[in-house]
């Protein structure tokens, strides 16, 4: 009994240590310039600033544009993800085809390679082909998931034979038993891929730090260090609020699809 | 239908090639480029590109900037992996234990993991000032030493390895749980019966074996994400102060991107690359080792 | 002395009240199975008195002992999982060794690697004694392997060698065969049954399969809706059920149940047959007749024959309604199906509506047809 006590204190100890930089952050982002650097910590603003920062939020820097571009962008790489990934997925691990496990290989070979290392490369083709500085360059690179093809073929590989076997017999074509059958029956693991896949490119710095240099096709985590460097310490109170406005969509997300992001990740345990 | 295997084969093909070429084209076939590329002497924009065998390499051997970034590198890797691992997974074994309340703390140990670095990264930053900042003030009146975290050079990767740790604690934990329900309760009610009901017994004797592959696997996963730190140190730090804080990846951008000397960079990426699949190749044979006589 | 016993045990998990004021005692050296269908409570039962689990009300006794607060350790009790649970990370000897390690060695004998400088005596008295125990179950070539490396039988053993190496007071059994091969365990039951017997130690069985209890047990205890309908030794339970119930779960095939009526003469009378049995009761009734507690006569109990099944030793007959008749094969010869029989009743049982025993006499004796 008493160990369950002890226990739940390290665990509250612990929790707020995790939850502090978010408290700390929505803190700041209500209070005014003058109680931001105050050496007398309190939570609550006494003087009510929130109204201000989140304005000049919105104003020293275009904050919606950089959220519009945030959704853009992740909109149109889980599509891409998807519409590529699923179908061979489904032909991985329930067609037979020549050179299938050549390139099932390839794909493990693939999971290897972190996201980093063709960097130089496609940043090499992408400036040949005069698409940096466009919304492609963010994109396009990755449009490709390899963990989700790996992932969507382990689900796909549960699939009864029988079931695809009788929508053939009902006459669905190959890719109409991608789309009607096999979707369907893994929504809980796309569900998962979904969340991971917005999770990461929402969050993904790297790859756009380096291909976009203009203002209005930054994605947030971009934005924010560019108000960073542009307000270089001044406004703080703005700033947090900023940081909050851009990581309110993941942190509500995750917290209403809790399941869905953690059966995600745990997934990828199941190898 | 003439022949249905044709059918099917073609069926295979078709429906796998436009991922097949987009992980040639994205993926595979840039991770061949930057090593060809290592092996030339280009910087980005001239107009000629030569052969120059291991030359790059050659001059990242004596590179002082690259051994200090290796270095600091293998430092926040050795420092913040073995932390993340433990404490995520004492997490797990105490939110599994204690039952109620699971759910809010597996989210807030979580949520971290599902933020955006780069904003936290900021946050942190206030929390680690010097004078008013809250990691300070908690260690004043804890009676702790306190520093200028990111200004001091000997605390620096230190604190950027503190961040590293309180944003994939979660993800460890979360993957220390999933190990942690497969294993069969029998077994403890066994141990109970056998006399062993102790938490270090159980402990010693069905979770830690149990949780063995689990844990290679954890260990592997937050090595190799903790190999690809860059975001706090591109915003917080940038390397400094004085190159405390330079780390492989950053170095990789400065050389390739910065300067501009791609080849350079295509070096230092694929010894990037080289470290990353050794952690990889660890945690196979180990894990291979583990099935066949375990 | 009673050997265990439970005494007035509730339990209820959340709202669903799983043990209802159970009461059921094991002589010492008795083997006792408890035998009931899925969620009648009798695992819950045998993981109270293990202490694994605590009763909402009532008593756990081993031996004169009051135990209801002791921990699992300390009531000297083995237990044999339906999983048996073994150590996959531990060879057999060591599955086998660690109730002995955790009882005999201290803690600081037990800290990995560096205990084993301090206990070399008591480790090697432990190794005696597991070999000892694992000799007359085969495993003696086994003790190397890891439970991964052995078939489901072996694995068997290994969990009985377990229980045994303790000497406990005794052996809770917790449906042991039913992840082994039908072909298996046949002899797995043998080898159980004389194993208990040899050490003469006290034995509880949880089993939904009859058949398992009839054949092993000195008592068996009927269970059903967290409640012990009957507690006797099997014929009894086959031959006196104490009520519907319990009569239906015995033997196999099942007793046939007959929807009768007693009018105010006290004669029994099953689908217009007058039947020479006499009763007290009145009104409506069943009529327990077991498959072979009745016979083809001149006149009886009409019936139509849907269905022979020749067993070679036995024929079983099922009747269009679903009774079922057992005769010899020479006593069957002849009888062809669709035909209509008379059946002469010659052992029965009676039940109210509600399943409850009644009294039942013989009016007088009908001799057996053929």
């Amino acid at each position: 009994m008493v160990k369950r006590v002890l226990t739940h204190l390290a665990l509250l100890t612990g929790a707020a240590v995790m939850l502090a930089p978010f408290i700390l952050m929505l803190s700041i982002s209500l209070k005014p310039p003058g109680e931001v650097f105050s050496p007398h910590f309190a939570l609550l603003p006494t003087q009510w600033y929130a109204v201000e920062n989140y304005t000049a939020a919105f104003t020293k820097v275009p904050l919606l544009r950089f959220l519009l571009n945030g959704l853009f962008v992740t909109l149109c790489i889980f599509a891409a993800q998807a519409l590529t990934a699923l179908p061979m997925a489904y032909a991985l691990a329930k067609l037979r085809w020549r050179g299938r496990e050549a390139a099932f290989a390839m794909v493990v070979l693939a999971l290897l390679i972190p996201p980093q290392v063709p960097a130089i490369p496609l940043y090499i083709a992408l400036w040949q082909l005069g698409l940096l500085n466009t919304y492609a360059a963010i994109i396009l690179p990755s449009t490709i998931s390899v963990f989700g093809i790996f992932l969507m073929r382990q689900f796909f590989r549960t699939v009864p034979d029988d079931l695809i076997a009788a929508a053939r017999m009902d006459g669905l074509s190959e890719w109409a038993i991608v789309w009607r059958i096999m979707l369907p029956t893994a929504a809980p693991a796309i569900a998962a891929f979904a969340c991971l896949s917005f999770i990461w490119n929402w969050n993904e710095f790297f790859w756009p730090l380096i291909a976009v240099q203009e203002e209005h096709l930054m994605t947030p985590p971009l934005g924010i260090a560019f108000f960073s460097n542009a307000e270089a310490g001044t406004s703080f109170g703005p700033l947090m609020a900023a940081a909050t406005v851009v990581t309110a969509p993941l942190a509500l997300a995750f917290l209403l699809a809790q399941r869905a992001f953690i059966e995600g990740v745990t997934m990828t345990g199941v190898k | 239908m003439a022949n249905p295997h044709r059918a099917e084969a073609i069926a295979g093909t078709l429906l796998a090639l436009p991922a097949f070429i987009l992980m040639w084209l994205m993926l595979l076939g840039p991770a061949v480029a930057v090593g060809l590329l290592s092996l030339t002497d280009w910087n980005f924009g001239e107009p000629r590109i030569g052969f120059a065998g291991l030359e790059n390499y050659q001059e990242l051997w004596g590179d002082r900037v690259f051994w200090i970034s290796l270095r600091n590198t293998v430092i926040y890797v050795g420092v913040s992996v073995p932390a993340t691992v433990l404490l995520g997974l004492l997490a797990a074994i105490a939110i599994e234990g204690v039952g109620r309340g699971r759910g809010f703390y597996r989210a807030a140990y979580f949520l971290p993991v599902a933020s955006t670095l780069l904003a936290m990264a900021l946050v942190w930053e206030f929390m680690f000032h010097p004078s008013v900042g809250f990691v300070n003030q908690v260690f004043r009146g804890l009676g702790l030493p306190t520093a200028d975290w990111l200004q001091n050079p000997d605390t620096a990767l230190f604190a950027l390895a503190a961040i590293g740790v309180w944003q994939n604690l979660g993800l460890a934990m979360v993957l220390f749980m999933a190990g942690l329900k497969a294993i069969p309760p029998d077994l403890y009610e066994a141990l109970a019966m056998d006399g062993a009901d102790g938490a270090w017994e159980r402990f010693r004797r069905v979770t830690w074996p149990m949780l063995g592959p689990a844990l290679v696997f954890v260990v592997a996963i937050t090595a190799i994400r903790s190999f690809q730190v860059f975001d706090t140190v591109q915003v917080l730090t940038e390397g400094g102060p004085s190159k405390s804080t330079e780390v492989l990846l950053f170095t990789m951008v400065q050389q390739g991107f910065t300067f501009l000397r791609s080849a350079y960079g295509a070096a230092i990426t694929i010894v990037f690359l080289v470290l990353t699949l050794a952690i990889t190749l660890a945690q196979t044979t180990i894990l291979d080792r583990r099935a066949h006589y375990g | 002395m009673p050997g265990v016993a439970l005494r007035g045990i509730q339990k209820s998990f959340g709202a669903t009240a799983v043990l209802r004021d159970v009461t059921l005692v094991a002589e010492e050296g008795e083997f006792l199975a408890i035998l009931g269908p899925s969620g009648c409570g009798k695992s819950t039962l045998l993981r109270i008195l293990a202490g694994l689990e605590t009763a909402d009300a009532g008593e756990v006794l081993i031996g004169d002992r009051r135990v209801d607060s002791l921990p699992p350790k300390a009531r000297d009790l083995a237990m044999v999982f339906q999983s048996y649970a073994l150590y996959p990370y531990m060879t057999v000897g060591q599955n086998v060794a660690l109730p002995l390690e955790m009882r005999r060695l201290s803690a600081w004998q037990r800290v990995p690697v560096l205990g084993r400088m301090i206990s070399g005596a008591a480790r090697r008295a432990i190794a005696a004694d597991v070999a000892a125990v694992a000799a007359p179950l085969g495993l003696t070539p086994l003790l190397a392997r890891k439970p991964a490396q052995l078939s489901g039988g072996q694995r068997q053993r290994v969990a009985l060698a377990r229980a045994m190496v303790r000497n406990p007071a005794a052996f809770l059994m917790d449906e042991p065969l039913s992840n082994l091969d039908a072909r298996l365990r046949g002899e797995a039951r043998a080898e159980i049954v004389a194993l208990t017997r040899r050490l003469g130690v006290t034995a509880l069985y949880v089993t939904h399969d009859q058949g398992e209890a009839m054949a092993m047990a000195d008592r068996v205890a009927v269970m059903q809706g967290g409640r012990v309908l009957q507690h006797a030794a099997p014929q009894e339970l086959y031959d006196e059920p104490a009520s519907l119930d319990v009569a239906r779960f015995v033997g196999s095939p099942p007793m046939n149940a007959l929807a009768g009526h007693i009018g105010e003469d006290g004669a029994v009378v099953v689908s217009g047959a007058r039947l020479p049995w006499q009763s007290t009761a009145r009104g409506a009734v069943m009529l327990g007749v077991r498959p072979e507690g009745w016979v083809p006569a001149a006149d009886g109990i009409p019936v139509v024959l849907e269905r022979i099944e020749h067993l070679g030793a036995e024929t079983l007959c099922h009747m269009a309604g679903g009774a079922v008749l057992r005769l010899s094969p020479e006593a069957s010869r002849g009888l062809a199906v669709g035909q209509g029989l008379c059946l002469a009743v010659n052992r029965a049982v009676l039940f109210g509506p509600d399943g409850a025993r009644l009294p039942l006499a013989a009016a007088r004796r009908e001799p057996a047809f053929g």
